[in-house]
């Protein structure tokens, strides 16, 4: 039983294909898409704009259905929200009406559960947000109201957490201090974790693998391995290793979509850059 | 297997937030009387002192007679000598108000609240609820007495036809502020239709329901004043009218002033209201 489980996938994406209807037509979004996630790994999806992974995502998360293919938790297909399920939203997304306790509480007043209030405490601890509780998230730091958001994610113990483009408007301090906090939450709990981001070296950073996905309809491209020791500190970004990989990553998204510029414009451009 | 959600698209939901079609905007609640400090405290006072004290001057100066402007001295010992007579008057405003309020504003609400569900039923409606709106309710008081005599009745329902519509059209504008990533939030936890719409929709459209409150107590106090003008030995409104035909101007002006400071009131209510309730907005 326990080799069985070891060989099945966290989750597992078979063939996701999704169609938007929209005024100017169907919008192929995702196409026979497929990729598997295994227990307490972190991966992350890269691609272009608009290649679909937040359509991605969001059909891992049975937020939305898939027109074709099916998404597998744990072997059993998702046709819905799931409590194993957690999400952290773009740009945070806390209730500006509640305050941060009320906004953690947010998912077991839906289920109509009691807080546990020890690991509310133990995770607000974790994330450095002691004493804010009372604070609504207009009194926050971008940062600050995404840490919450992660509580709140996490408040329920899910066993996927899934995370879209969560640092994408903070600066680049503040999400180097997040991803951090994110590798610190895994090193805690384990929790399998899908990473959608614009940033390659953020994926880099965070993930076991990244995923790279292709131009509208999303497929994938390609996936890389990165195999640095945890926990990771910020030097290893500064080594050949991920310079080289960061280049390939990138040549893949936009390599064939990057024209090398004229040499007149490159010498003009050069002229005007001189002090 | 249908495809026809929507693509998610966050910078979407936040045009949508802009305020399109309401009367009035949430800036009532951001640059109502924030009365700051005591500078600005006295200062208003000071002009107040000046207003009065200037006009009590020029009347008495130029020796106005009462019937065309009373100075405000005898308003004010007007409105202390006669308030005894007055505020049984004051009370029978105070019940059409309040209950033609409150009957036109669960209707609006709940109204909103259920026509925002249904984006095609809502398109039909709209015009219809424009009229009502723009349609002055005290044109129909004369109506209404002839079926319903001069109690109560008539003035409670006109009091009802202007602030429900009001209500109405801003709190469908608040129901209408939907924010998807919200809703995606609430949904991703199992949440159902109900709990989405008491624990996401209603608060957001919290501030909005409040401004249609406001703008709905306003127009209920005009409406109600102007039905007793219209008939009914009672009211305020009945006051105006029956001071004015036997030339009492400072009596007048005394109830004119109660009429004032009753909507200063309203205003203010609503305004700690959203302070303490829908302040997160701003």
């Amino acid at each position: 039983m326990s080799t069985a489980s070891a060989r099945t996938p966290k989750l597992g994406v078979q063939a996701a294909t999704k169609v938007y209807q929209t005024a100017s037509g169907d919008l192929l979004a995702l196409d026979r898409c497929s990729l598997d996630v295994q227990p307490n790994e972190i991966v992350s999806i890269v691609g272009p704009s608009g290649c679909g992974k937040t359509t991605l995502l969001w059909s891992m998360s049975g937020l939305h259905r898939l027109t074709g293919g099916a998404i597998l938790l744990d072997g059993k297909e998702i046709t819905g929200p799931r409590p194993e399920i957690g999400i952290v939203f773009q740009e945070a997304n806390l209730l500006p009406w509640r305050n941060l306790d009320a906004n953690i509480n947010f998912p077991f007043e839906i289920k109509g559960e009691k807080p546990d209030r020890a690991w509310i405490a133990h995770l607000l601890n974790r994330v450095g947000l002691d004493g804010f509780g009372g604070k609504f998230p207009r009194e926050l730091s971008g940062g600050m109201q995404q840490r919450a958001a992660i509580v709140r994610a996490l408040a329920l113990k899910p066993s996927v957490l899934l995370m879209d483009e969560p640092f994408g408007a903070l600066d680049s301090f503040t999400r180097e201090e997040m991803n951090r906090l994110v590798e610190e939450i895994w090193l805690d709990t384990k929790t399998t974790i899908v990473f959608i981001t614009h940033s390659i070296e953020e994926a880099i950073f965070l993930s076991d693998r990244v995923v790279v996905l292709t131009t509208r309809p999303g497929r994938v491209a390609k996936v890389y391995e990165v195999p640095f020791p945890r926990p990771r500190s910020l030097e290893i970004m500064a080594t050949k290793e991920v310079f080289d990989l960061t280049n390939k990553i990138k040549m893949d998204i936009v390599g064939e979509r990057v024209r090398p510029i004229a040499p007149e414009r490159r010498s003009a451009e050069i002229v005007r850059i001189r002090p | 297997m249908s495809g026809g959600d929507a693509i998610p698209e966050f910078s979407k939901a936040k045009s949508a937030d802009g305020q399109d079609v309401s009367l009035t905007n949430l800036s009532a609640f951001a640059s109502g009387p924030g009365i700051k400090s005591g500078a600005e405290v006295a200062a208003i006072l000071a002009v107040a002192v000046v207003i009065i004290g200037g006009i009590e001057l020029a009347l008495r100066i130029f020796h106005v007679p009462q019937y065309i402007m009373p100075p405000p001295s005898s308003i004010a010992y007007a409105l202390f000598d006669e308030f005894p007579l007055i505020a049984p008057h004051l009370g029978y405003t105070l019940v059409e108000l309040v209950s033609g309020f409150a009957i036109g504003a669960v209707v609006g609400l709940v109204m909103a609240a259920v026509i925002t569900q249904f984006p095609f039923a809502e398109k039909i409606v709209a015009p219809y609820i424009l009229i009502l709106v723009t349609t002055p309710m005290l044109a129909l008081v004369p109506l209404l007495i002839l079926r319903f005599g001069f109690g109560y009745a008539p003035r409670i329902i006109a009091v009802a036809l202007a602030a429900g519509p009001m209500v109405m059209i801003n709190a469908a504008t608040g129901f209408r502020r939907v924010d998807s990533a919200k809703i995606a939030l609430a949904r991703s936890y199992g949440a159902s239709t109900l709990q989405i719409f008491w624990k996401i929709r209603a608060p957001m459209a919290l501030p909005m329901i409040l401004v249609g409150l406001m703008i709905g107590a306003i127009f209920g106090l005009l409406t109600a004043v102007g039905a007793e003008m219209v008939g009914g030995g009672f009211g305020l409104g009945n006051r105006l009218t029956s001071y004015s035909s036997m030339i009492q101007m400072p009596q007048f002006f005394a109830v004119v002033l109660i009429l004032s400071t009753l909507g200063i009131l309203i205003y203010v209510l609503f305004f700690l209201i959203g302070k303490k309730w829908a302040s997160w907005e701003t």
